[in-house]
């Protein structure tokens, strides 16, 4: 069914972005301007309007996802990108979007906070991508892409999760995933199923009563109700796990870490391991749900661990959380604004596996 | 003489059969009715898709039976907008009161009717918050009295009622903006014209139609739907006068054609 294309292209991950993206069948793209992921949006208003797409610059990132809640209870495939601070402004719409169970993928290329920051890469917003970012209580399907391919592979599988599961995905990657260039392989996935949604979508009660798409439960017992088919579906999408191992079969010490900067340190583990370092590498792909299940396992095989990541220290809540009760893991920051190189991680790494 | 009978008045058929929730003399069932016979007449229920907002109006979808979605507080013409932009071959309208599109969406009508989306708008100007127990609207006139302006509204405090149909009316993507006012039968059939109007301007694809409509809100006032009827017309219409504001299926006249 999916197919690589034989033909590379040189492309940022931007650019793999909204290519991808029309390869997936979207249909509008609904965005507003910031740093580091404008790529997106000015390929896309030429690219899908070309395609014979919708564009549309919203007034803000407020209004583009609502835009995106429209289209999407249509049962169109549509998506948003955004960077940090615009997020924060699109978690209304993604709250609502939960809520009344329709799909969007909406792209993060994730800034340095808190406020404004500044426009390089960080993982700040791991909590508010993971823990749903918005009132109330509900999730997103997460996933964080560490190349350009996978950029261009994530944002396909993301529009097929969103209708699979009638909810909001999000990519997860930052500005140094956004603004690289890789050899990327083009591929075409399967034509979008013209019946996809027709048993859900708005398209005018025509033989058949009217359709809502609405989170109001007023009545008693009504969003209990809600609450609980929400919860059975976060449940079933514990299924969607996807994770990467590098060396990690006979190491002593598993470095945990997610999107840009699990390529570096996978670059800091490969040094180490030519050193005769036994560390190895554990990427989550998907951030939610979290590859638990896998970590513990290895965390059974008596392997300690040290998270790094762009932030204060977020996703090693996770780490610890899945490997409770068997082991716990240390854990390094880079400071937003700060850019790490392979060398900053054998320090850290080092001391972790020593056990110090 | 059974032969001679004639059905002259029915219920719409998009319109629900069943009690609202509104207040004894509120005018939000008013403008359901007419919107519902607006789309039966029309010929629109099978291709129309309601975009409700937060208010309370909010339960529109209860009461007229097409295919709907909620959008948050404020965001009706936003979500309206990716609705037609996906499926352009649909008839797409947002309801909405004063404090829904004249405080918090602000920023979302404007640019909608700048962009002149093909939707059309019901805006229902009752000059306070009904739903949340009669706060100071956008709309809320000088001097009246909210529970969170209790000595009144002023100029120098809350500053001026905001006039929407006049505000829409200067933007270049609108091709329809009318205030009409529900408190007389007279005024009722004006309103369902201007409705009319602003539904034609999106099926012939000119652009934005917008119609303001003044409604009563007694319990909010604190007045019986009688008295609160007599305000529409002694202290609304003086401030929120009744009109048509552009219409660009009517030959150039006035100054809000000027910029033809």
């Amino acid at each position: 069914m999916t197919r690589k294309s034989p033909e590379k292209i040189f492309i940022k991950g931007n650019e793999a972005i909204a290519r991808g993206a029309i390869a997936a069948g979207c249909k509008c793209f609904f965005g507003y301007p910031i740093t580091p992921q404008n790529d997106i949006p000015e390929y896309m208003s030429q690219a899908l309007v070309e395609a014979g797409g919708e564009f549309v610059q919203a007034e803000s990132e407020v209004a583009s996802a609502n835009m995106l809640l429209g289209a999407g209870a249509c049962g169109i495939r549509a998506m948003t990108s955004s960077s940090s601070p615009g997020i924060s402004l699109m978690q209304e719409a993604i709250s609502y979007m939960a809520g009344s169970e329709i799909p969007a993928v909406i792209v993060n290329m994730n800034r340095g906070g808190p406020g404004l920051g500044d426009i390089g890469p960080s993982q700040g917003d791991y909590f508010q991508s993971t823990r749903g970012g918005g009132h109330g209580d509900y999730r997103t399907l997460v996933l964080a892409p560490a190349s350009c391919q996978e950029a261009y592979d994530l944002i396909i599988k993301a529009f097929d999760l969103a209708f699979k599961y009638r909810n909001p995905v999000l990519i997860l990657g930052d500005a140094i995933l956004g603004n690289m260039k890789e050899a990327v392989s083009p591929w075409k996935p399967a034509p979008v199923d013209p019946a996809e949604a027709a048993d859900w979508r708005l398209e005018g009660a025509k033989g058949r009563g009217p359709r809502l798409h609405k989170s109001l439960y007023l009545h008693e017992g009504e969003l209990a109700g809600q609450n609980k088919r929400l919860q059975e579906k976060y449940l079933a999408m514990q299924a969607e796990t996807d994770f990467e191992l590098y060396r990690t079969e006979d190491a002593d010490l598993v470095v945990c870490a997610y999107g840009s900067i699990a390529r570096i340190a996978k670059s800091a583990v490969r040094k180490l391991r030519k050193e005769g370092l036994k560390v190895g590498l554990f990427r989550p792909v998907n951030l939610y749900p979290f590859p638990s299940g896998p970590l513990a396992e290895l965390a059974g095989q008596g392997k300690r661990f040290l998270t790094i990541e762009h932030n204060l220290g977020q996703m090693v809540e996770d780490v610890r959380l899945s490997v409770r009760g068997l082991a716990d893991s240390e854990q390094f920051s880079v400071y937003p604004g700060n850019l790490p190189l392979p060398d900053d991680f054998e320090e850290p790494i080092k001391k972790a596996l020593a056990g110090k | 003489m059974q032969a001679q009978e004639r059905l002259v008045f029915d219920r719409p058929k998009v319109l629900a059969d069943i009690p609202t929730h509104y207040c004894p003399g509120c005018q939000h069932g008013v403008a359901h009715r007419l919107a519902a016979e607006l789309i039966d007449e029309m010929k629109l229920a099978e291709k129309t898709i309601c975009v409700t907002s937060i208010g309370c109006s909010v339960f529109l979808y209860n009461y007229l039976l097409v295919d709907s979605v909620e959008a948050p507080h404020g965001r009706a013409p936003a979500t309206a907008t990716g609705v037609k932009r996906s499926r352009p071959d649909k008839f797409v309208l947002t309801y909405q009161g004063d404090g829904d599109l004249a405080s918090i969406g602000m920023a979302e009508i404007i640019h909608c009717a700048n962009r002149g989306e093909r939707v059309s708008v019901i805006f229902v100007n009752n000059t306070v918050y009904g739903m949340t127990g009669g706060q100071m609207a956008p709309t809320t006139l000088i001097g009246q009295k909210t529970t969170t302006c209790p000595a009144g509204r002023s100029r120098e405090h809350e500053g001026m009622p905001i006039r929407m149909a006049e505000l829409i009316a200067q933007l270049g993507g609108t091709a329809y903006s009318a205030r009409a006012a529900l408190n007389t039968v007279k005024n009722i059939r004006s309103a369902k014209k201007a409705m009319k109007k602003a539904f034609e301007v999106q099926t012939k694809g000119l652009g934005f139609g917008f119609v303001e409509l003044l409604a009563t809100c007694p319990t909010n006032w604190r007045l019986d739907p009688v008295k609160a009827n007599e305000r529409v017309a002694g202290e609304m219409i003086p401030y929120f006068p009744l009109g048509v504001f552009r219409d660009q299926t009517a030959p150039a006249k006035g100054p809000a054609e000027v910029e033809k």
